[in-house]
C-alpha cells in the first residue's frame, strides 16, 4: 500500500505528513483496500473536512494496522458505494455534511436531517423549516398483498426516538429501512466549537451507555494533541472503568432478550444485577455510568483499598449469581429454541457491511480493537475469543455471556495487582497546530473513535466522532430481512444499538 | 424448572424498604451540592469560571442545578472550600427557580398542586419520551421497573400510549427533529396533565446548551410542573421526585 500512510492508534500524525492523493488514485486505493481481493480492509474514519477555503476527504482504514489518506474534496465525485456497500452511510454523511456529490450512489439520502455546515445548496432538496423526515423516499414494494409497517420515532418503551419502515408479505419482512436523525443534537458541532472546558462534558453524552469509552476516545485523542502522559495507575482505573461499562449493558440486554421471549424471571433477576454493576461505576466515579471520571491527563477518582475492597466483594457476591441466571436462560429449550435461527447475519454480509463489535464477532469475525490496536493496559491483558459465530440472535447472546465472564475476569486480574493512581489536576492546554490524531477504544458495542485535525493555531478544525451503531445499524435491518415481523423485538435487542451514538 | 426454583432462593426479596426506610449512597455519590456562602470571592470566580455548564453564579455563588451535570469540578477546584456534594438524592423542585440554590430546596411535597395529588395520588400513568437523551436518562427511569424499586407497588406506571397517560416525562435537550414529536404526543395525552422535564437537558440543554440542533428548555414548548435535576437523576432522585409531587 504505497498511498496509505500506516499509522498507530493515537499517534499524532502531522497534517503535513498525511498523503495528499488525486481523487481518482484515493478512490482506487480505497477501494482496493477494502476489496476482498485487495487487504478486505475495514473503514474507521471517512469524512470531509474544510481546509482554509477548501474542503477535503480523509479517511481512516484498518486491517490489521492503520492506515491513512486524503485528497481534495470534489463537489461531485464518482461514488465508491456504487462500488461497495461499505462506503454507504459514509457518503450520504459527507453530503449531508458538506454538500458533497457522490454521483451514482444507489441510496442517497439523508442521515440525520440537518442544513448543511457550509451553507451550500441542499443536495437531497429540503430547506429543513419542515418537519423531519424532509424530503426522503421510503423504500416500497409494489404489490396488492404487500402491507407497511411504520413504527416511531416515539416507542413503545422508555427508548430512545427512531422511525422503522416494514415492508411485509403477511408476517414476513421482505425490507426493514431504518430513519434515524430525530435525536441529533449537533454534537460534532459543538465539539469543534466550545471552549475546551465543555469537550469532556459533551463526549459523556454523546451515548449514555457508552459514556467511559467515548470519554476515553476523547481523552487519548487530546492527550496526543496536548502530549500528556497518563500512568498506569489511572491506565488500570479507565480499564476497569470499560469493563464494567461493558458487564452492564450485556447484562442488562441478556436479561431484556429473556424477556423478549417471554422468559420473565431472568429478565427481573439480570434488570436488577445490572443495576449493581452500575452502582460500582458509582463507587469509583460517583456517577452511575461514570461520568466525571475520565478526563485528559487520568481520571479524577481513585481507586483505593476502601473501593477496591468494595468491589472485590461485591464480584466475589454477583459472580456465581450472574453465572446461574446466564445458565437460566441458556439451558431453557424454549429460550434456545427462539434465539437460534433467528435474525442471521451471513459471514458474507457482515463483510460487505464491516460489522463490529459484539454483532460482528458473532458473526465469525473477530476483529477487537482491544486486541488489534490496543490502548491503555489492553496491550499486557489475555484476549477472549468467540466459539458459536453463526450470526443469530442465539450467536449474539452467547458472544454477549462471553464476554461478561472475560471482563470480569480482567478486574478481578487487575484489582488483584493494584498500582498507584497519579492525582489528576484540571487545567488548561494548548493543542498541537497543523495535526491529526485517530482514537480506537473497543466500547460494550464495538468499535469506537474519534478523529480530531487541528488548525494552524491550535484550535480544533474538525472533531469527528463514530459510534459503533454507525456501522452496525444496517446489520440489523438486514438481519430482518424474510423474518417474522414479531421477531422484531429480539433481534434488535441482540443488537441493542445506539439512536443518539449514531445521530450525534 | 428446577433452575427456576433454585434461582428464585438464590435471589430472594431485593426490593428497597424506601422511603419508608431510608437509604444511604456511597459517600463518592454526588448529590445536593451545599454551598459555603463565606466562600471568598476569588474561589467562586475561578470555580465559575472553569464550570463547564456554566451553572455557577459568580457573584452569589448559587449553583444551577437545572444546568449542572454534578460533574464535580467545583468541589475538586476549590477543594471542598466552596462546595461539597452531598448524597442527599432528594432534590426535585416544582418551580424552575427554585433550582438555582445554595443547597437549600424548598420541601416538594409542600409545593405540589393539591389537584394532582387528588387526580394522580393513587394512580399515575406516565408517557417517557426521549427528545435527544442519550440514553442515560432513559436508563435510569426503566430500571425503576426492576424489582429493586418496584414502581408499580407506589401505582405509577409507565405506559406505551399517550392516550393512556396521565402526563408526559422529558428527556434529552429537546432536538429539533423530535419536536414536533413532542408536542403530538403531549397532544394526544387526556387532560388534565402533568410535563415532568427531567435531566439537565429536558430543563436547560444540558451539555448540548448553545447548539442550534436543540430547542433546550422545556419550558419554552410546554408548561412544565416538575423538574427533576441530574446528568442522569438518580433512580431514587427521580422515585422521591414522583411520590413527593403526586401522593
Amino acid at each position: 500500500m504505497a498511498e496509505l500512510l500506516p499509522i498507530k492508534n493515537n499517534e499524532l500524525i502531522l497534517r503535513s505528513d498525511i498523503p495528499d492523493l488525486k481523487f481518482d488514485d484515493f478512490r482506487e486505493a480505497l477501494l482496493d483496500f477494502t476489496s476482498e481481493a485487495g487487504q478486505a480492509g475495514q473503514i474507521v474514519q471517512f469524512f470531509a473536512y474544510p481546509d482554509q477555503d477548501d474542503l477535503k476527504l480523509l479517511a481512516v482504514l484498518r486491517s490489521d494496522k492503520l492506515y491513512v489518506a486524503g485528497c481534495d474534496a470534489p463537489a461531485k465525485f464518482a461514488s465508491l458505494t456504487a462500488e461497495s456497500e461499505k462506503f454507504n452511510l459514509f457518503e450520504r454523511e459527507m453530503a449531508e455534511q458538506y454538500g458533497l456529490e457522490p454521483e451514482g450512489h444507489p441510496w442517497l439520502k439523508m442521515v440525520r436531517y440537518h442544513a448543511n455546515y457550509v451553507g451550500k445548496p441542499d443536495i437531497f432538496g429540503n430547506d429543513y423549516s419542515s418537519a423531519i423526515p424532509g424530503n426522503y423516499p421510503y423504500f416500497k414494494v409494489d404489490g396488492e398483498v404487500v402491507h407497511e409497517v411504520a413504527v416511531g420515532p416515539v416507542h413503545a418503551g422508555i427508548i430512545e426516538p427512531g422511525h422503522f419502515r416494514f415492508q411485509c408479505l403477511g408476517e414476513r419482512v421482505l425490507n426493514l429501512e431504518i430513519q434515524h436523525g430525530y435525536q441529533h443534537r449537533g454534537v460534532e458541532k459543538l465539539l469543534q466549537t466550545v471552549p475546551f472546558k465543555r469537550l469532556p462534558i459533551l463526549a459523556e453524552t454523546i451515548a449514555g451507555d457508552t459514556t467511559i469509552a467515548h470519554a476515553l476516545c476523547q481523552a487519548q485523542a487530546l492527550e496526543s494533541l496536548i502530549g500528556l502522559e497518563v500512568d498506569a495507575g489511572s491506565s488500570r482505573v479507565r480499564v476497569i472503568a470499560l469493563e464494567l461499562e461493558r458487564i452492564a449493558n450485556h447484562i442488562g440486554d441478556l436479561g431484556a432478550m429473556s424477556l423478549d421471549v417471554a422468559f420473565a424471571p431472568p429478565a427481573a433477576y439480570f434488570g436488577r444485577i445490572r443495576g449493581e454493576y452500575l452502582n460500582l461505576s458509582q463507587i469509583v466515579s460517583g456517577n452511575r455510568f461514570g461520568r466525571g471520571l475520565i478526563r485528559p491527563g487520568g481520571v479524577t477518582k481513585v481507586i483505593g483499598s476502601e473501593q477496591r475492597d468494595l468491589l472485590l466483594a461485591k464480584f466475589a457476591e454477583l459472580t456465581p449469581e450472574v453465572e446461574h441466571v446466564n445458565d437460566l436462560i441458556f439451558s431453557a429449550p424454549s429460550v434456545l429454541a427462539r434465539f437460534e435461527n433467528t435474525g442471521t447475519v451471513s459471514h458474507a454480509d457482515a463483510v460487505k457491511l464491516g460489522l463490529v463489535g459484539y454483532v460482528g464477532r458473532a458473526c465469525g469475525l473477530p476483529y477487537d480493537s482491544r486486541v488489534t490496536f490496543p490502548t491503555e493496559i489492553y496491550g499486557e491483558l489475555p484476549a477472549n475469543s468467540n466459539h458459536v459465530t453463526d450470526g443469530d440472535v442465539c450467536s449474539r447472546a452467547v458472544v454477549r455471556r462471553e464476554e461478561i465472564m472475560h471482563s470480569i475476569a480482567l478486574i478481578n486480574t487487575l484489582l488483584a495487582n493494584p498500582e498507584a493512581v497519579g492525582s489528576y489536576l484540571p487545567a488548561h492546554f494548548e493543542l498541537a497546530p497543523r495535526a491529526m490524531v485517530v482514537s480506537l477504544n473497543e466500547g460494550w458495542r464495538g468499535e469506537t473513535s474519534h478523529c480530531l485535525l487541528t488548525d494552524a493555531t491550535g484550535q480544533i478544525l474538525r472533531y469527528k466522532v463514530k459510534d459503533p451503531s454507525f456501522h452496525n445499524w444496517p446489520g440489523l435491518a438486514l438481519a430482518l430481512r424474510d423474518e417474522g415481523i414479531s421477531d422484531f423485538p429480539i433481534c434488535n435487542k441482540s443488537f441493542n444499538l445506539s439512536y443518539c451514538g449514531f445521530d450525534l | 424448572m428446577l433452575k427456576v426454583l433454585k434461582n428464585r432462593l438464590e435471589q430472594g426479596h431485593r426490593t428497597t424498604k424506601y422511603p419508608k426506610q431510608p437509604i444511604t449512597l456511597y459517600e463518592r455519590f454526588r448529590g445536593l451540592p451545599e454551598v459555603n456562602r463565606n466562600c471568598s470571592a476569588e474561589i467562586i470566580r475561578r470555580c465559575a469560571d472553569a464550570c463547564p455548564q456554566a451553572a455557577i453564579n459568580s457573584e452569589t455563588g448559587q449553583i444551577d442545578l437545572g444546568r449542572c451535570v454534578f460533574c464535580g469540578l467545583c468541589e475538586a477546584l476549590s477543594a471542598g472550600e466552596f462546595v461539597r456534594f452531598s448524597q442527599d438524592f432528594e432534590m426535585a423542585a416544582a418551580v424552575r427557580d427554585d433550582l438555582i440554590t445554595y443547597g437549600d430546596l424548598p420541601g416538594l411535597a409542600d409545593h405540589s398542586q393539591n389537584h394532582f395529588k387528588k387526580l394522580f395520588g393513587r394512580s399515575l400513568q406516565l408517557r417517557q419520551i426521549s427528545a435527544g437523551g442519550c440514553n442515560a436518562c432513559e436508563a435510569d427511569i426503566n430500571v425503576l421497573n426492576t424489582p429493586f424499586f418496584d414502581l408499580s407497588r407506589f401505582g405509577i406506571q409507565y405506559v406505551a400510549s399517550p392516550r393512556h397517560a396521565d402526563g408526559i416525562h422529558v428527556t434529552g435537550p429537546i432536538s429539533k427533529n423530535m419536536c414536533q414529536a413532542v408536542l403530538t404526543t403531549y397532544a394526544a395525552v387526556p387532560s388534565p396533565k402533568v410535563v415532568i422535564a427531567s435531566g439537565a437537558c429536558a430543563i436547560s440543554g444540558g451539555p448540548f446548551y448553545g447548539s442550534d440542533e436543540i430547542v433546550g428548555d422545556l419550558n419554552q414548548l410546554l408548561p412544565v410542573d416538575l423538574y427533576i435535576p441530574g446528568c442522569p437523576p438518580h433512580p431514587l432522585t427521580t422515585l422521591h421526585a414522583l411520590l413527593n409531587y403526586f401522593k
